[in-house]
């Protein structure tokens, strides 16, 4: 057997752990998106004042259970990725809830303004994280590692077959008797 | 020493531990020249096994050279070289007398934890859950072997680490899987997985006789170790409709004898009952993918055989027992039965009728493990069995 000493020997962080930047990121994006729903659940009257968007109270608050939710399946999903992406159509959502906003008498369209490139900015971090998380699960494609000699056997496998028939299987992990070929009740 | 250490889900770390030590006199001290990374060892990295606790060391397959040896242990001595069975057996009890070494009586240190989960306790395992003892693992310098007079394999000088290594679990899980079978010479198997136990069982069945085998993955590369070791091969990322191209390879009767090696993290694309379990493992309303099981019983020939040397841990939904029991299926399944096989594999490893190293596409040291456990995750790197020299 060729050598198999694998090039990630050479770069180990000892004592680090096992997460790549992407998973940081989900993790960070998971925590992010708990206190940003804790946030809209807590202070929505305070928010839409503050974003000239009277009246939305309560959707504000409906956007802070889905965040909540998110961010607790981000942190708690074996595989955080459909959570991710999760996360992008909810900042669609929020993107679109604060274009309404931008009326001609809404004073306080700065404030508006300044939550839109906020959400901007996460949008692209989500998408980010989702396309990272998304490519390092990606298969290689067929034929980028080469295991076609890799049999086991001293000889190709069709004479191989039955090599072992000298092994006899322990009578408790054979067939049982009632489903062996019947012989019409003769032994 | 150093260790690889399990904090959580995905989390796992190269610390600095204190050295093991004698507890019992049966016990022995091992310093692990080789130890592996086995595909159940993801079921914990995922933290999809329960009973873990941060702090844990993992491995299971790990092989050394006795250090240390308790007052009791009147079958080991220092400087023999042994292969550690991943199922920790006292050899006294009625179950390890029968041969059934997996479900020892008396090697759970937490049997009531056992019984609790599993109705009856089962063997201790090393590294794996406190389920089944909270032993610490091989992926260390050293390890402490508990009821070690019987739960060895003395091995010979002059054979090589990588191929002795995987008699400790994958090769007899392999075979046991093929063995459970009851393999004859007319018999169409097929297995699905193609890690590192659905190799060894490809090997195993053609070795044992099976007129046909026939191997299901999605992953390319271990599509192509399959067929190099005899198999035919089903790309499940190109057909999605498996039962019933089994059903069209085998004359519209089906496969007699079916393999899952697999287990409880399922993959599957597309399928409504893959779809179904995914989201409610995600509710915590499940805690195992059947997607295999199911597809199986559906296409095993009538009066086959199941063989499910895949690791499950708890509870499936949708399971088809209508299947099941109107098509008569023997279903055979269990954590293996080392030390059973264990005396005919290294003979059919040293007469070079098999050599499991074949299987090996990394070889790291313990500091890479965290990073090789993703990657092995991941399936990336053309990764499909992680060898690890302390």
């Amino acid at each position: 057997m060729s050598d198999t000493r694998h090039p990630l020997a050479s770069r180990g962080a000892p004592g680090g752990g096992a997460y790549t930047r992407h998973d940081e990121l989900a993790r960070g994006l998971g925590w992010f998106s708990i206190g940003l729903g804790l946030l809209e659940l807590t202070a929505a009257r305070g928010l839409c004042r503050a974003l000239g968007l009277r009246g939305r109270e309560t959707l504000i608050q409906a956007y802070g259970v889905r965040e909540v939710a998110t961010g607790v399946a981000i942190l708690m999903s074996h595989d955080p990725t459909p959570w991710i992406l999760g996360r992008v159509g909810g900042d669609a959502i929020d993107l679109a809830t604060l274009a309404t906003g931008f009326e001609d008498d809404n004073p306080k369209k700065t404030n508006l303004a300044a939550a839109t490139a906020a959400v901007a900015g996460v949008t692209v971090l989500d998408v980010i994280c989702a396309q990272g998380l998304i490519g390092q699960k990606r298969l290689s494609p067929p034929g980028a590692f080469d295991y076609g000699d890799r049999s086991g056997f001293p000889l190709p496998p069709q004479a191989m077959r039955g090599a072992a028939s000298d092994f006899e299987p322990p009578a408790d992990f054979r067939i049982p008797e009632p489903l062996r070929p019947w012989q019409g009740g003769k032994a | 020493m150093k260790a690889l250490v399990w904090h959580g889900t995905r989390d796992v770390r190269c610390d600095t531990v204190p050295d093991p030590e004698i507890e019992e006199g049966r016990d022995a001290i091992i310093k692990v020249t080789s130890c592996a990374i086995c595909g159940s060892d993801l079921h914990l990295y995922d933290h999809f096994m329960p009973g873990m606790k941060s702090g844990d060391i993992l491995g299971h397959e790990a092989m050394g050279e006795v250090v240390e040896v308790g007052k009791d242990n009147k079958s080991l001595k220092v400087g023999d070289r042994i292969v550690v069975p991943f199922t920790i057996t006292c050899g006294q009890c009625e179950q390890c007398r029968r041969g059934n070494f997996s479900v020892c009586e008396r090697s759970n240190r937490n049997k009531a934890l056992g019984d609790t989960a599993f109705g009856h306790t089962t063997a201790g395992l090393f590294g794996y859950t406190h389920l089944t003892g909270g032993y610490a693992g091989g992926q260390a310098e050293y390890l402490r072997v508990p009821f070690a007079d019987s739960t060895h394999i003395k091995v010979p000088d002059g054979i090589s680490d990588e191929k002795l290594l995987f008699l400790s679990d994958v090769f007899p899980t392999g075979w046991q899987g093929a063995v459970q079978c009851d393999i004859q010479p007319t018999d169409t198997v097929a297995i699905w997985g193609c890690g590192a136990v659905g190799q060894m069982a490809i090997r195993s069945a053609l070795l044992l006789g099976a007129k046909r085998v026939i191997a299901i993955d999605r992953v390319p590369e271990r599509l192509q170790m399959a067929e190099a070791g005899g198999a035919e091969v089903i790309d499940y990322n190109t057909e999605s409709n498996i039962v019933g191209r089994l059903n069209d390879m085998t004359d519209g009767k089906g496969p007699e004898k079916c393999i899952d090696a697999v287990g409880l993290e399922a993959h599957a694309m597309g399928s409504v009952d893959a779809v179904y379990d995914r989201a409610k493992q995600a509710m915590l309303l499940e805690t195992d993918r059947s997607h295999v099981l199911r597809q199986m019983i559906m296409v095993c020939r009538p009066a086959g055989v199941l063989s499910v040397p895949g690791v499950y841990g708890g509870l499936i939904d949708k399971f088809p027992i209508g299947a099941l029991m109107n098509k008569g299926l023997t279903v055979r399944t269990g954590q293996t039965h080392v030390n059973r096989w264990t005396l005919d594999l290294l003979k059919r490893i040293e007469d070079g009728q098999i050599d499991p190293s074949f299987v090996i596409t990394h070889t790291i040291g313990l500091a890479d493990g965290p990073e090789m456990y993703r990657v092995f995750r991941d399936k990336q790197d053309g990764c499909i069995k992680v060898v690890i020299r302390p």
